[in-house]
């Protein structure tokens, strides 16, 4: 188990250099000078030279690539152009709230899914699949940037019952969760009942049935915990596409994230935080996908036997 | 039966209004501030005014055409080019087996370890907006998809009789994958590239959403929905147009997506849990 820890902390830190690597060099290798870029076209030669200095630009690529790599392990992403602030300050403000949306999400998420999926599940092929089944692929196909307006059209403008955007009053996280959380919850739906349609199908399904059990135990204990498995792996998964997909959302609702500061420092051209922002979200990312395997082989004693 | 007409009229309305789109050209982007945030009403039912006008007075049925052209570029070319270049990457790597397939199989999972959302927006944000970058963007994105369903059909196929034959008559590796392999794995790959298209009109739109995608004048449904949330209390035609024709063409592939799948599972087909 230990080793194995190890090895997953091994690649995390291998495809996080690797996503440093690639950011960094994407932003220098791409043809156009950033400089002339972050001025616009009427900064003086004298202003371009200033920038360049301070951006570190000035020397060989080798030595930026070594200063950047070695700063991201003692936490120093470069200062912000637009806020003179170090990117790490910035950063550490905006995570929290992206993660606190993320969360939220997922739970939203999982409480929608694990009914519907049930229910679908257990009336397989009768009405209540067709509806549920019907209604996770809208959820799939709905844009969450198109989602969110009509939220706030629906519950804010209309009903007035939820903020409209922000993150001050103490229901604003409700709607943005929604709006993140719709998709996750139609994939998961969808997968919960594709797997334990396959689990009712095993012997050991028609053994607990056979030996009297009340259906509750067969389907609460027998069924579901073995059809949670391939269930977990997508949650994982998609728990990192939801902090990319937090990008969008943030930016409808206004929230105070990671994604909106990406946004922002993209159209700011604020280069260091664009850098540092994809750099965090990225190694999050692969961080939970990287978890997301350890709970793997906890939730399934001969994954961790295999290992 | 009905979900199959409805998704195959959605797809053929969605390609006649990408046609329609040539015949408008510059017109969608007069301005006529007379008309500003026009609603749709009945009288104009028939006019180029049916479902109101836009913040400029622009038509917004012939701003939702152009965008429909926008969408159905954008996926055309990001399904094109990624299903080409990861297919050949995906086949060459299985079938040549050995380092080759090591050094390719890491590449695919490193690719597959970043958020393809974010890489895409990273992209974007550094070649700059336009409907090409775009296309490139998601093309990066995308290829691994293919790439990774090619290598793995491509395994399963490697030790069939088939193969061994043609290579002992001496076939060389490009022909033996383009006749004797492509053909087999086509139909997977076939299922990915309408999720593709699926995937890349969305993408397409939230790039353009962000404002990293086609930029004004020219129209995507993207930022069609962006520019109508400012005005969501006056005119909310202004986002549900192009957000409900976002959502049916979507809904339309992915279910077209599913019934193929189905259809090529035999498994599925054959037990009677599913239709």
């Amino acid at each position: 188990m230990i080793s194995y820890f190890f090895r997953l902390l091994g690649s995390v830190i291998f495809i996080s250099w690797v996503v440093g690597t690639l950011v960094f060099f994407l932003i220098h290798l791409v043809p156009g000078d950033p400089v002339a870029v972050m001025l616009g076209d009427w900064a003086s030669p004298a202003d371009e030279t200033a920038l360049r200095e301070q951006l570190g630009l000035h020397l060989p690529i080798t030595t930026q690539y070594w200063h950047y790599i070695s700063g991201i392990f003692q936490l120093d992403l470069g200062q912000s152009l637009f806020f003179h602030q170090p990117v790490s300050e910035l950063i550490a403000e905006r995570f929290p709230m992206t993660l606190q949306l993320a969360l939220m999400a997922l739970i939203i998420a999982t409480l929608i899914s694990f009914p519907l999926g049930l229910w679908a599940a257990l009336r397989a092929g009768k009405w209540p699949d067709h509806l549920s089944m019907t209604i996770s692929l809208i959820g799939v196909s709905i844009p969450n940037f198109w989602l969110g307006p009509m939220l706030i059209l629906f519950f804010s403008l209309g009903l007035a019952w939820l903020p409209v955007s922000g993150a001050e009053q103490p229901f604003s996280w409700v709607l943005p969760a929604v709006t993140l959380g719709t998709a996750l919850a139609a994939i998961l739906a969808r997968m919960l009942r594709a797997s334990l349609l396959e689990v009712l199908h095993e012997d050991y399904i028609r053994t607990a049935q056979a030996k009297g059990l009340p259906s509750r135990l067969v389907y609460g204990k027998h069924a579901l915990l073995n059809a949670l498995l391939p269930v977990v792996t997508i949650l994982g998964l998609q728990l990192g596409t939801l902090l990319g997909g937090a990008v969008i959302t943030e930016v409808v609702f206004d929230w105070p994230g990671l994604g909106q500061l990406l946004v922002e420092s993209i159209q700011r051209r604020d280069y260091p935080v664009v850098q540092g922002c994809i750099l965090v979200i990225s190694v999050a990312y692969i961080t939970i996908n990287a978890l997301t395997e350890l709970a793997y082989g906890w939730l399934d004693p001969r994954i961790r036997v295999a290992k | 039966m009905m979900l199959k007409y409805f998704s195959y009229s959605v797809v053929v309305v969605w390609l006649l209004m990408a046609c329609a789109g040539f015949f408008i050209g510059d017109h969608a982007n007069n301005v006529v501030l007379s008309q500003f945030l026009a609603p749709p009403s009945t009288q104009t039912f028939l006019s180029s005014q049916a479902l109101g006008a836009d913040e400029l007075g622009r038509p917004v049925l012939e701003r939702l055409i152009l965008g429909a052209q926008t969408s159905l570029f954008v996926a055309i070319g990001v399904v094109f080019f990624s299903a080409i270049i990861g297919t050949t990457i995906g086949i060459y790597s299985g079938y040549m087996g050995g380092l080759t397939d090591k050094v390719i199989t890491k590449i695919i999972d490193v690719f597959l370890a970043f958020p393809g959302l974010l890489l895409a927006i990273a992209l974007a944000a550094i070649l700059g907006p336009g409907i090409e970058n775009v296309v490139f963007a998601l093309v990066v994105v995308g290829w691994v998809g293919y790439a990774r369903l090619a290598r793995a059909q491509t395994l399963s196929l490697r030790h069939r009789e088939h193969i061994l034959a043609a290579r002992s008559l001496g076939v060389s590796t490009p022909l033996m994958l383009y006749r004797h392999v492509l053909p087999l794995i086509l139909a997977p790959l076939g299922v990915e590239a309408t999720f593709g298209i699926a995937g890349a009109v969305i993408s397409e739109a939230g790039l353009s959403f962000l404002g990293l995608g086609v930029q004004p004048p020219d129209a995507s449904w993207g930022s069609m929905i962006k520019e109508g949330t400012r005005y969501l209390l006056m005119a909310p035609h202004l986002v549900l147009a192009p957000g409900i024709a976002l959502m049916l063409v979507v809904l339309a592939v992915n279910l077209i997506g599913d019934q193929w799948r189905d259809y090529l599972d035999v498994k599925s087909r054959s037990s009677n849990t599913r239709k």
